[in-house]
């Protein structure tokens, strides 16, 4: 129950952050992305601030001996370096940059009802669902 | 636009708290591609994980009609956000990530795969926006 509640504040201020940034706007985050155009080097900060607290907080919390309302630290624990990681990560890029939209900001973005966002999400959930049912036929 | 880099050091702060968080109270990465595409198996879908991705959405509602109007300026056609989320979709499953679970919270642990992950979003990020100027 502490957890789920804890997560939820969680999320809330990770939504609050993104807001304050701007990175919610797309404009924005394409604005970073166009190094040939007017450069906004907002994102750059945003990924500082976010990088300086999170290494610093990480340092320090990874050095209990366990999180509080669990039991143990779950971290990734997959190390390899493999085509499916670079082929996913540069078809993230395209998406990103073709509409300045991450799964963060979009959902976050959701708030606003605004169609264009509704339209967003459902692809990306939708694109969720085609690479588990491809997962699993190859998997079958 | 106006860029003002208080606003972005202070939003990035606080989604970093965010991830701290997270990671003191229930020992898990803030990764939104990876909690969300487990909210959509409602089978195995964990209490946390739908409410992080909750939070997420109350930020949004509360944020834009309680607080003040928040600012999202969609430039790109109804065809181009569907392949965009088409892509970011099925991307960041198949690559375990996207810009806060490799972003920020796989770079502050400095893991490689997530160093070069987002080495290669953004990469490809940039060459889109580039490419996109021709059309």
């Amino acid at each position: 129950m502490k957890g789920t509640l804890s997560a939820f504040i969680a999320g809330a201020i990770f939504g609050i952050g993104l807001i304050v940034s701007e990175m919610v706007n797309p404009v924005r985050v394409i604005g970073f992305l166009d190094l040939a155009g007017n450069w906004d080097p907002t994102l750059a900060f945003v990924m500082g601030g976010a990088l300086l607290v999170t290494a610093i907080g990480y340092k320090i919390v990874l050095g209990q001996p366990g999180p509080v309302f669990s039991a143990e630290f779950e971290l990734p624990k997959n190390k390899i370096i493999d085509r499916k990681l670079i082929i996913g990560a540069a078809m993230f890029g395209i998406g990103w940059g073709l509409s300045g939209f991450c799964p963060g900001p979009a959902l976050v973005g959701l708030g606003t009802l605004k169609p264009d966002i509704l339209l967003f999400v459902i692809s990306m959930i939708a694109g969720i669902k085609l690479f588990e049912w491809f997962g699993e036929r190859r998997a079958g | 636009m106006t860029f003002s880099i208080y606003s972005a050091l202070a939003g990035g702060a606080l989604i970093g708290l965010a991830a701290v968080a997270m990671m003191a109270t229930i020992g898990r990465i803030a990764g939104v591609s990876g909690i969300l595409a487990n909210v959509l198996k409602p089978a195995s879908a964990l209490h946390w994980q739908w409410a992080f991705v909750g939070g997420l959405l109350a930020s949004g509602l509360f944020i834009h009609w309680l607080v003040q109007p928040v600012v999202i300026q969609v430039q790109s056609s109804s065809v181009m956000l569907v392949v965009a989320g088409l892509l970011v979709g099925f991307g960041t499953r198949l690559g375990s990530g996207c810009t806060s679970g490799h972003g920020v919270c796989g770079i502050s642990r400095l893991s490689p795969r997530s160093l070069l992950a987002t080495g290669v979003f953004i990469s490809f990020g940039v060459l889109t926006v580039f490419v996109l100027r021709f059309f």
